[in-house]
């Protein structure tokens, strides 16, 4: 009976004896998972256009992080070094176009997914030899302190930063839906074989998704590396997005959108309200349970595409 | 020049060229280093200069570097036995630190003379090592806090302070700050921690404390590597605490030093292990982390006569150099300290044996029987900078003091006067936790 009133009877009661703290909470979560889902989209993009399961992109966000803040270090104006950093991804996304993916064409996913699992480690080592390992500030202006709406506090940092993932995900959406090359982008996604029969260049495709994935990954670089300074541990990173990306499905935008929500607003409730009578720490793991319970319901993803095959 | 896609590339590359060719990569000098003849004492150096706590593992690295260089080229090694070191990158990997372990145990005139894992998990896997090989372990307050007690744990070391000797500290300095320890009662401490078993370190120390002076203990767990602090910060919002420990680690500290400021925690109350104490916890955020303390058991900064040692033997007088090597943070001091006790212990191993290089059974001795007195601090340079040490066969830990530093925007400052530990509390705790390592290992104490 105690057992039974700990795990569902006092949680509720402590939900709904403060609803402004509950409200805080989801608030907070909200935040929170916008800024997994703007790391969760660098995944989708490239999984959308080209299959491959990304392992690298914690290590670009790495990457592309330290490339902005060293050029800062070094006296390089922000917009500039904003700019260079872009140019900086766009190169690596063509050195990785030349020097693996055109080489593995036609080969499995698997084969592709190990190779990236290998370009992550190469990133990391390269960034931090190129870059140095210490932990870098960085300051991009937005107060840290919360502001109260309705007598809740919001950091504000962390709605600027919601805010900007947003513009993000609206400029992606235009991208794809508005522009001959997001039409392009889309064509391949859905049928490889049917685009380059219609003359559509795939490994220009490549490389534009690469590098919008890198452009993501600047975004997500400057968000979380302002909040922790920027270091090897935002390569790790990407392991918040997996859960988003197994809720939302692989090959949908607005999966990773409202996946991120999802999991932002469950594991700060989980951890919050159930966290103490488990022992604490168990946000982690309670969204890749989230995750799993979603796809006991929805194998490819509340998002992603069914899967059909025909016999 | 056509302008496409390609040519922006290749000028882009050139541009950054440019731009790090005036000072790009960050330098390395060479980590490993042979003297030339004669007789060598070799220390092995697990170090992490890559992956997530690199920025705590470069200092540390730096220091032992070149307190050993310094020891060389200043008194020409120790009467007359040069030293040699190589490191081994363990990336603060249990596995790779035992792999560097197996590797550089045997390297030297020799073997090792001793090792300092430089990570509670690593220690943890040593020490059964540690007997068999005969190669002392000195975890220089960190590790196994019961190999304090050197009946059960003869070839373990931990001085000059442990976990549970600073968590007890903590609430000492607490209780002075309100006023007597009378006054804890009705307060609240929150413990925010890494969520493994260097986090959980002080827990029972705490809550042993909370039961003596009814202060309420809040504890939250942090998971690995703690980037994302949001909930743990909102429970502390709800909870209102009067002081937070912190015992984390890596990134887990920057963020939470940022959440702490972001949601207005007056941050004289907010104190850190050692491990949450050094620049690279508190530069990240910014001006927030203005007031912040952390325990400490040794000084920061350059004005130290061996700093200055350091800058004029090892950088020749070159400022920017040394800065740029980590010189005089708080890392960096640690390893200089613990660079200190392992030549120190040589020496008082080399005044049984002889001047010459000492194997690891040796330099045991020379552990259990160090003494640093106030005179002897002062000659190494480091009269102030540490507290005196006197180890003993039944105490591998000495004093176990503690003083509170604070961060003021630019530099630590000390914040207290050296803390002594509860010790009728801690030193019954090393003992049973001691007692009972030895009977689950079939060890019998030794008579000390």
């Amino acid at each position: 009976m105690e057992l039974l009133n700990t795990f569902f009877v006092a949680p509720f009661a402590s939900m709904f004896g403060s609803p402004l703290f509950l409200a805080e909470v989801i608030i907070g979560g909200l935040l929170t998972g916008v800024l997994y889902s703007l790391v969760a989209l660098g995944f989708v993009l490239i999984f959308k256009a080209s299959g491959v399961f990304n392992f690298s992109q914690g290590a670009m966000v790495l990457f592309a992080a330290l490339t902005l803040v060293g050029l800062m270090e070094r006296g390089v104006p922000v917009w500039l070094a904003l700019a260079l950093t872009v140019l900086v991804m766009i190169a690596l996304a063509w050195l990785i176009e030349r020097l693996m993916l055109s080489r593995l064409v036609n080969q499995e996913g698997i084969i592709l997914f190990m190779a990236t699992i290998g370009l992550s480690f190469l990133l990391e080592g390269f960034g931090q030899i190129f870059w140095g390992s210490n932990v870098k500030r960085l300051d991009i202006g937005i107060p840290n302190e919360s502001i109260h709406l309705a007598g809740i506090p919001i950091n504000q940092f962390d709605l600027f930063a919601a805010l900007m993932a947003a513009g993000v995900v609206a400029l992606l959406a235009v991208f794809f839906q508005k522009t001959p090359t997001g039409r392009a982008l889309r064509a391949v996604a859905d049928d490889h074989q049917a685009a380059l029969s219609i003359g559509i260049p795939l490994q220009r495709i490549w490389l534009i998704v690469w590098s919008v994935s890198g452009f993501v990954a600047i975004i997500a670089g400057v968000v979380w590396g302002a909040k922790s300074g920027v270091q090897f541990s935002l390569s790790l990173i990407a392991l918040k997005a997996l859960p988003v990306l197994i809720l939302g499905g692989f090959t949908s935008v607005p999966g990773a959108i409202v996946g991120g929500l999802i999991i932002g607003v469950g594991e700060k409730i989980a951890e919050i309200y159930w966290g103490p009578v488990l022992g604490g720490a168990i946000e982690n793991w309670f969204a890749y349970m989230l995750a799993m319970v979603f796809l006991m319901f929805r194998p490819q993803g509340l998002f992603g595409e069914r899967i059909i095959e025909r016999i | 020049m056509k302008i496409n896609l390609k040519n922006i590339i290749w000028i882009t590359m050139a541009v950054l060229a440019l731009v790090l060719s005036s000072g790009g990569c960050e330098k390395k000098d060479g980590g490993s280093k042979q003297a030339g003849g004669g007789q060598e004492q070799f220390f092995p150096m697990l170090v992490y200069r890559t992956g997530p706590y690199a920025p705590s593992g470069i200092p540390v690295a730096n220091g032992f570097r070149d307190y050993y260089d310094l020891v060389n080229k200043r008194d020409g090694g120790i009467n007359g036995v040069k030293i040699t070191w190589e490191e081994c990158e363990t990336e603060y990997n249990t596995k790779l630190g035992v792999e560097c372990y197996e590797r550089l145990k045997n390297k030297g005139d020799n073997g090792a003379t001793l090792f300092n894992p430089f990570s509670t998990g690593i220690t943890y896997q040593l020490i059964p090592k540690a007997a068999v090989d005969k190669i002392p372990i000195h975890s220089m307050g960190y590790g196994r806090t019961s190999a304090a007690d050197g009946r059960v744990f003869e070839w373990v070391f931990n001085f000059p302070t442990t976990y549970w000797s600073q968590a007890s500290a903590f609430v000492k300095y607490v209780g002075s700050q309100e006023g007597g320890m009378d006054k804890l009662k009705g307060k609240k401490i929150a413990l925010v921690y890494h969520n493994s078993a260097y986090g959980k370190e002080p827990i029972a120390t705490l809550e042993k404390l909370a039961e003596q002076h009814g202060y309420d203990l809040k504890q939250l767990a942090v998971d690995h590597p703690g980037q994302e602090q949001k909930s743990t910060w909102l429970q502390i919002r709800q909870y209102s605490p009067d002081w937070i420990f912190m015992w984390g680690w890596g990134v887990m500290n920057q963020v939470a030093i940022k959440e702490a400021a972001a949601i207005g925690f007056p941050m004289d109350r907010f104190i850190g292990v050692w491990w949450s104490g050094s620049e690279s916890d508190v530069v990240p955020a910014g001006e927030g982390a203005k007031g912040y303390k952390a325990g400490a058991f040794h000084a920061s900064g350059g004005e130290w006569p061996v700093l200055q040692d350091v800058l004029k033997h090892v950088y020749n007088g070159d400022m920017e150099k040394a800065r740029a090597n980590n010189w005089g943070e708080v890392l960096y001091n640690r390893a200089i300290v613990n660079g200190m006790y392992n030549v120190e212990s040589v020496r008082t191993a080399q005044a049984k044996f002889g001047n010459r290089t000492v194997k690891g059974e040796e330099v045991r001795w020379g552990l259990e029987n160090l003494n640093l007195t106030q005179e002897r601090l002062k000659e190494l340079g480091m009269d102030g900078f540490v507290q005196p040490v006197k180890i003993t066969c039944a105490d591998h830990e000495s004093g176990g003091s503690v003083f509170i530093q604070q961060w003021d925007g630019s530099k630590w400052n000390p914040a207290s006067e050296w803390i002594s530990p509860i010790s009728e509390l801690v030193r019954p705790m090393i003992e049973a936790d001691a007692a009972s390592y030895a009977k689950e290992n079939g060890i019998t104490p030794r008579g000390c």
